[in-house]
């Protein structure tokens, strides 16, 4: 049993070669978790597992068993956006859009990531108590998603703005 | 018209939300009933033959549908190529058709199977036995007399003005360099994948990732002998092309085997496939000579480039097109070659030749201001020439000088220390460089469009365009509101299914004014229709109006002349008509046959390169652009940014590594091909100056492509404001930097 | 990707006695290497064991240790308060690898057993000694700039990509095992094997045998630490060198010094040698460049990967010198 955007799934694996992004994608049907390189180079499949982003592609979707999977289609509030993927609109933070469903889900797992105390490379102290989200640090911690249509600007723009104040 | 335009506004992306729920529904993602799974086998050899292949384990493997090799391959023609304006290919090689091979990554069987998984595996199973032959492979040795192309994009490959090399002789200043830039390859980040049903022996739909839907259908009519009203291709969301998703094997081979399984399927390239299966940007090795006064002014410019294609492909990229026209000279050698090599066709890439081209010249440009101890700015705004250097003809609109100083004070150009290797911040050592960049203006001919007006007074523009990303829907439905005279939301702009009418590709930064042009011929053809149905006791009845007397402005027709009009929702109505349609064809691309028309730019950059360890990151950008009218300066920005991001990623980090050996791409994925990531990109600054350009359509011109064409230039010339040290072979890796 | 049983362990006996049970079976910690592997054919396991539910504290034993399960995630190895305020230097060398994601999900076990990069050892398609012995290495006389300058043989000139091994190596880590002849400690430093004739067989471990910890003794408390790591791209990227060093300086002499190398070696490298040129020494500029000197002297350089040699150096110079 997976619980998927809140819902549990019991669809079955009978192929343990599938993938969490796979199985997302062609077993349950959601199509957000995009497949870019299926090696773990690019962060389109990005997920949150548990609350915390991941490579949907590297996973077996045997792995995820027992796990709570959100995809982008269960990242907005009230059958509306969230306010981070109105963000993405307001600052032009796509092209073509298909990297952009990971960007959104890393972006939130990410925000959280500073929340927990969790260091990046370019943090100004390892040993700190608390992390800023500055536009340095975003662009760090984004780095596992490419975007090659170069929508970095407004991307980074997007989740500064959204995550002023602190995740949520 | 619409009295308050809307042209020009940053209208947000139409697909904006669509695409940031993952609601955008992309080729791969199409439902099909009945759908098997293809993967492909391809080869380990660059030339040679195929001399036997055993399928006994493949076709046993648990699910496998079917298995295709060139023995049981239908019979395929070659497919045309884009170059003749009837098809998408960029390689005549045939496909799946004989024992030969022509390069390594050749596609030399399908698998289809039930699922993805069991047809990768079974793919693995498939064994190829080859005869490997002494390949074209080993670029040094085969650029020394390489032949000249028939024609580099429909120009001639060599321009001699005057005698250049003697120029350069007695020159009172000279640079003489060789440049080089190894193969990129595009890295759309959604992998190729294609989707094809059968309906019968003779029509299919396929569901493709193209940005060359039209061509695509006659693609397929052509290699498979079907008429192209029988096959319908759809490509609604495109995930990135940047030139890449055009008409390679794999939608050949998936319809082939498709066929052949009596199934519909689907076939989606890994990022291996991608990188060895379709093709990607040459390499080139460029000699830039520049014979110049004490004053700056040029006696030569010699511009001497070759590329790379696969064999008998035929794709010269246009490297000198820059030395062809950003510059006057007294004298001009340029001159073209290509090498024909056992590796993928040669396919454009975002600023195809100019990109690449102007990293030689803009590069020399600097050496030759550094020489000259002159502003490198000023040495080129002492270049500026009246008319077309080469060609002579008038420029349509060029506004280059402007830009440059425009650029110069945006960016505090003037605070850049002339001297190199004397800033720095800590172990950074801080530079900076600028470039001018140029890419032509194209308008392809072949585009048509419909407008469908509908009796709530709506209308919905259909072509089969693309979407990968520019913002053709949005900015194409923000031109058609304006030339309708329809407020933005009752617009609909559908695209991207060969059921609309046939479109250009999107390609040279031509797509928009395309079907702008279309749009205006249809509009047309629309006016002329209202009028037609127009009742007697219509206000446009009997004033003899013919289109030229009408204008489409506030939801309706009226009269030029001010008289009374009426809106399209009442001429409908009264005609008891639900929806009336009309279709034009744009008119022939006239426009440069009299004009040299181009898109400019200028970019300027900071780049801190590290003291130990040679690292260079880039901490400033600046590009300013003269690209006529900007529809929508959301989207034109981001296109703009985009390129330059994809131009520092050629700077510094972007190298497709073939093995000379076997003709192999090495680093054919993601992990080791280095595409810039969020932290390799700073702020971006862009910014136009918004001219119409009096002979475009609408006054616009591209802007997908220039706004690549000199980043690297202006990286490498920052890089030795910075340390001192020229680095005239891309990627500028550290090792480079330091000397190591 | 070929067919695979997959079965997933709840405590370290039972992942052993299932790996024992099971011919061609492979432990499966994050997966972040070892599925993309299957998924190349390049790893070809019959069966999966998946170990990343096993113990996975961080914290500091009753022996000052600071102890790692195995199935402990980079990311939460990283962002452990211990850890950072304690061993900067193993939290630094994390965040210099991989992405936020793949961070998520490797392990600590398969941080260190993570596979090379070389790029003919990826492609089924090239000839490769690790990959399969005895067809040849297309590296050594190919196109070798990401490859090895120490330690490596004519059958293998790969690099072990790991950041946090090389921190882990010059922290004097253990790894503990446990495998179905019982568990047994190794040093980190020995848990790899340079390639010799047999670059196939990376590491010590027997058959069978399940990383199942790793502990670091707390390092010289006046000792200061920095990971340096070069690469093109400014993230999500393997080091052309990296450079972990330790040094505690006491009246402008070195009183110890621990230096390990990534990037340059078929296992994290430690650079003994050149400890013994800084103990004792003068904290200046001449002994960090003797030292330097001293890590490289064996080193080799093929056709493409000469400049590490010197770039090691200078980021190995500077490195100290930011210590001292």
């Amino acid at each position: 049993m997976i619980v998927i955007n809140g819902t549990p799934h019991d669809t079955e694996i009978t192929d343990p070669r599938r993938s969490l992004l796979d199985h997302l994608r062609e077993d349950v049907g959601l199509h957000g978790p995009k497949k870019g390189c299926d090696q773990g180079g690019c962060g389109a499949c990005t997920v949150l597992v548990d609350g915390r982003r991941v490579l949907a592609c590297l996973t077996l979707a045997a792995q995820a068993e027992g796990r709570s999977v959100t995809t982008v289609e269960g990242v907005g509030r009230d059958g509306g956006l969230d306010p981070l993927q109105e963000a993405f609109i307001e600052h032009d933070g796509f092209q073509c859009g298909y990297c952009t469903p990971g960007q959104v889900c890393s972006a939130i797992g990410m925000a959280d990531e500073v929340a927990r105390g969790v260091p990046s490379r370019v943090s100004p102290e390892i040993g700190a108590a608390s992390f800023d989200l500055s536009p340095d640090e975003i662009r760090e911690r984004m780095s596992g998603n490419l975007c090659r249509c170069g929508a970095y600007n407004g991307i980074v723009a997007a989740i500064e703005e959204t995550y002023l104040d602190g995740p949520r | 018209m619409n009295a308050d335009p809307i042209v020009g506004r940053a209208v947000p992306r139409r697909d904006g939300p669509a695409k940031v729920s993952g609601a955008a529904s992309f080729t791969a993602e199409v439902p099909v009933e009945g759908l098997a799974h293809a993967a492909l086998v391809c080869s380990t050899v660059a030339a040679g033959e195929i001399t036997g292949i055993d399928l006994t384990e493949a076709r046993s493997a648990p699910g496998v549908v079917a298995v295709m090799t060139h023995h049981n391959a239908p019979a395929i023609r070659i497919a045309p190529l884009l170059i003749t304006l009837r098809g998408a290919s960029f390689t005549r090689a045939p496909v799946m058709q004989d024992a030969r091979i022509r390069w390594n990554g050749q596609p030399v069987a399908i698998v289809v199977a039930e699922t993805p998984e069991q047809a990768d595996h079974a793919a693995s199973l498939v064994r190829v036995g080859y005869a490997p032959a002494e390949g074209r492979l080993v670029f040094d040795d085969l650029k020394v007399g390489a032949p000249q192309p028939d024609h580099v994009q429909g120009e001639a490959p060599a321009v001699l003005r005057g005698d250049a090399e003697a120029a350069l002789r007695t020159a009172a200043a000279r640079v003489d360099q060789v440049y080089r830039t190894p193969w990129h390859t595009h890295c759309a980040i959604e992998l190729h994948a294609t989707t094809v049903a059968w309906h019968d022996e003779r029509s299919l739909t396929m569901w493709d990732a193209t940005q060359a839907v039209t061509h695509s259908q006659a693609t397929l009519a052509e290699v498979f002998d079907l008429d192209p009203e029988d096959i319908r291709v759809v490509s609604q969301f495109v995930g990135g092309a940047f030139g890449n998703k055009m008409m390679w094997s794999h939608q050949i081979l998936c319809a082939a085997a498709a066929r052949l399984a009596r199934r519909p399927v689907r076939l989606v390239l890994s990022r291996s496939d991608v990188f060895r299966v379709t093709g990607g940007r040459t390499r080139t090795e460029q000699r830039v000579a520049l014979g110049a006064r004490a004053n700056g002014t040029l006696t030569a410019l010699v511009h001497e480039a070759t590329t790379t294609t696969g064999i008998n492909d035929g794709f010269a990229e246009q490297c000198t097109f820059p030395a062809r026209v950003l510059y006057g000279a007294d004298s001009f050698g340029i001159d073209q070659r290509v090498v024909e090599l056992h590796t993928p066709a040669n396919s454009s890439m975002r600023a195809p030749g100019e990109s690449v081209g102007s990293f030689a010249l803009e590069c020399a440009l600097d050496e030759l201001a550094e020489q000259l101890d002159v502003d490198p700015l000023d040495v080129r705004a002492g270049l500026e020439p009246a008319a077309h250097p080469t060609t002579g003809k008038p420029f349509s609109g060029r506004h280059l000088l402007e830009a440059y100083r425009l650029g110069a004070e945006r960016f505090g150009w003037a605070r850049r220390s002339s001297t190199p290797r004397s800033r720095r911040d800590g172990p950074w050592w801080i530079g900076h460089g600028v470039a001018t960049a140029t890419y032509p203006y194209t308008r392809m001919p072949g585009g048509r469009a419909s407008v469908t007006l509908s009796a709530d007074g709506c209308a919905t523009v259909r072509t089969a365009a693309h979407e990968m990303g520019m913002g053709t829907a949005t900015v194409q439905a923000q031109y058609a509101a304006d030339h309708l005279g329809l407020p933005l939301d009752r617009v609909r702009f559908e695209y991207g299914d060969s059921r609309h009418p046939a479109a250009v590709p999107a390609g040279g930064s031509a797509q928009t004014v395309s079907i702008i042009a279309s749009v205006v011929a249809a509009a047309r053809a629309l006016t002329a229709e209202l009028l037609h149905l127009a009742a007697p006791d219509s206000p446009l009845a009997g004033a003899g109006a013919g289109a030229d007397d009408v204008e489409m402005r506030d939801g309706g027709l009226h009269p030029r002349d001010g008289g009374p009009g009426e809106s399209y929702a009442a001429i409908l109505r009264r005609a008891g008509r639900a929806e009336l349609a009309a279709e034009g064809a744009a008119s022939p691309p006239t426009e440069t046959a009299q004009h040299a028309m181009h898109s400019y730019g200028v970019q300027f950059c900071e780049v801190r390169v590290h003291d130990v360890t040679g690292e260079v990151r880039v901490s400033r950008w600046l590009g300013v652009f003269d690209t006529g009218r900007i529809i929508n300066p959301r989207t034109a920005a981001s296109q703009f940014r985009g390129a330059i991001v994809m131009g520092i990623g050629s700077a510094l980090t972007e190298e497709t590594i073939f093995d000379e050996r076997t003709g192999r791409v090495l680093n054919a994925s993601l992990a080791e091909y280095h595409v810039p990531v969020h932290a390799d990109i700073p702020p971006i600054d862009v910014a136009w100056l918004g001219h119409p350009d009096p002979m475009a359509p609408m006054g616009g011109k591209g802007v997908g492509e220039v706004g690549m064409v000199g980043v690297a230039a202006a990286v490498a010339n920052a890089v030795h404001n910075a340390t001192g040290r020229r680095i005239r072979d891309l990627p500028i890796t550290p090792d480079k930097v330091l000397g190591l | 990707m070929k067919p695979f049983t997959y079965q997933r362990a709840d405590d370290v006996a039972s992942a052993v006695a299932a790996a024992a049970a099971t011919p061609g079976a492979a432990y499966l910690g994050g997966g972040t290497n070892l599925v993309d592997l299957m998924r190349q054919n390049v790893e070809r396991p019959a069966a999966l064991v998946d170990v990343s539910r096993l113990p996975a504290r961080i914290g500091i034993g009753t022996d000052g240790r600071l102890w790692m399960g195995a199935a402990a995630t980079n990311t939460d190895v990283a962002a452990d308060p211990v850890v950072r305020r304690d061993f900067p230097i193993i939290a630094e060398a994390i965040v210099n690898g991989a992405s936020g994601q793949i961070r998520n999900t490797a392990t600590v076990g398969g941080n260190l057993l993570q596979r090379t990069r070389c790029l003919y050892f990826y492609d089924t398609g090239a000839r490769c000694n690790k990959r399969e012995p005895g067809s040849g290495c297309d590296a050594v006389d190919g196109h070798n700039r990401m490859h090895a300058v120490l330690g490596a043989s004519p059958e293998c000139v790969a690099t072990n990509p790991s950041d946090l091994g090389v921190a882990l190596a010059a922290l004097d880590a253990r790894v503990h095992l446990a495998g179905p002849a019982g568990g047994r400690t190794v040093e980190l430093l020995d848990l790899h094997r340079l390639p010799g004739d047999t670059p196939h067989v990376e590491t010590v471990l027997a058959p069978g045998e399940l990383i199942t910890a790793v502990s670091v003794p707390p390092p010289p408390a006046a000792a200061r630490s920095a990971y340096r790591k070069v690469r093109e791209r400014a993230s999500y990227a393997f080091a052309l060198v990296s450079v972990a060093a330790l040094l505690e300086v006491r009246d402008g002499v070195v009183a110890s010094a621990r230096l390990a190398l990534g990037g340059v070696a078929a296992k994290p490298w430690r650079a003994a040698v050149a400890e013994a040129v800084l103990t004792g020494a003068p904290a200046t500029r001449a002994t960090f460049d003797r030292a330097a000197a001293a890590a490289l002297a064996d080193a080799r350089p093929l056709a493409h990967n000469g400049f590490k040699i010197p770039l090691a150096q200078r980021v190995i110079v500077s490195t100290l010198e930011e210590l001292s």
